[in-house]
């Protein structure tokens, strides 16, 4: 009877679409409804997705158990390799991307 | 007082009175989305009233706030569907829906006036109206889906029935009697409808309220 909606919310035209936070309502008709309500009648938003939570596939465990630090976001460094790579740019052919992308 | 101002301040108290009435709903509506929505739906109704008094003001010489607040209870034009005070969920969802259904046959109407301002505003309107109309069918639709939901739909309806004739003009009557039964599935009762130029007890109560700080700084009050 009650149903949980998720909903996304984009800003202005061309961006990504955010979580901008949940509902809960009969069914979709009456979910639309309120999504306008709480979501877009103050102009805020170009456009909103309703996902119910049920078609939500969460998740939620990312094991690590050999410690690959290098595999993280924060884990390697590539500000030393990235001078480097535009130095050799600057000095010969335009062939950097390639080593940008190797972080 | 022309004609045509008379029609404005008959749509524009409708509105006022109407969005005051559901605004009660804040704060204890069914459940928060519900609360929300309602609320801007209130909201939206008193907006429509701030427009159509305008312009009523601009014949006559006054201004929006004079005329929604500086009148006595009496002087309202609005009919007293709206002006029930019925705390109760089942004949609210049914106020609305009758008043939305009685209010788009009169838009209808008067978006084909040959007055463009008035055409204008009515077109307006009506656009915003379109999600009233949702949401009140939707509540209906969802009433008639339960034994209980229906009957407590239906008790409500009859009872509201006669005051939601006075809303309309003798000529539109039909077609709201028409709409109605069709949407329900059965006859409703022949009865004398309750026009407007009456009142009900609960408007003095209500216009009590509504003027109450108006009153309190009759120099006029900034905020």
């Amino acid at each position: 009877m009650r149903r949980v909606f998720e909903v996304f919310r984009q800003e202005r035209k061309g961006q990504p679409l955010q979580h901008a936070g949940s509902l809960v309502a009969p069914d979709e008709r009456f979910a639309e409804l309120y999504a306008r309500e709480q979501y877009g009648r103050r102009q805020e938003s170009a456009a909103l997705w309703l996902v119910p939570r049920e078609a939500v596939h969460e998740i939620g465990d990312f094991p690590d158990e050999f410690d690959l630090k290098y595999r993280r976001v924060d884990g390697y460094s590539i500000k030393e390799r990235l001078r480097e790579a535009r130095e050799r740019a600057s000095s010969a052919e335009p062939a950097a991307e390639g080593a940008e992308g190797a972080g | 007082m022309s004609a045509r101002t008379d029609l404005l301040l008959q749509l524009a108290d409708d509105e006022l009175i109407l969005g005051w009435r559901d605004s009660e709903w804040t704060g204890i509506a069914p459940f928060l989305e519900e609360d929300v929505a309602f609320s801007s739906i209130a909201q939206n109704e008193i907006g429509h009233a701030r427009a159509l008094y305008e312009l009523a003001a601009a014949e006559l010489g006054t201004s929006a706030d004079a005329l929604a607040f500086d009148r006595r209870p009496e002087e309202y034009r609005c009919a007293p569907l709206v002006e029930l005070r019925r705390l109760e969920w089942a004949r609210t969802i049914a106020r609305r829906w009758l008043y939305e259904t009685a209010d788009e046959l009169r838009l209808a109407a008067l978006k084909e006036s040959p007055d463009p301002e008035l055409a204008g505003i009515a077109a307006k309107m009506d656009r915003e109206e379109t999600y009233h109309r949702l949401h009140a069918e939707m509540w209906v639709d969802r009433l008639l889906a339960t034994e209980e939901g229906r009957s407590r739909l239906e008790e409500a309806v009859e009872e509201l029935w006669p005051y939601a004739l006075g809303v309309l003009d003798d000529e539109l009557r039909p077609d709201l009697r028409r709409r109605a039964e069709e949407r329900l599935g059965r006859a409703l009762p022949e009865v004398e409808p309750i026009p407007r130029g009456v009142h009900e007890a609960d408007l003095a109560e209500l216009w009590e309220e509504m003027t109450m700080v108006r009153r309190s700084a009759p120099a006029g009050a900034r905020w």
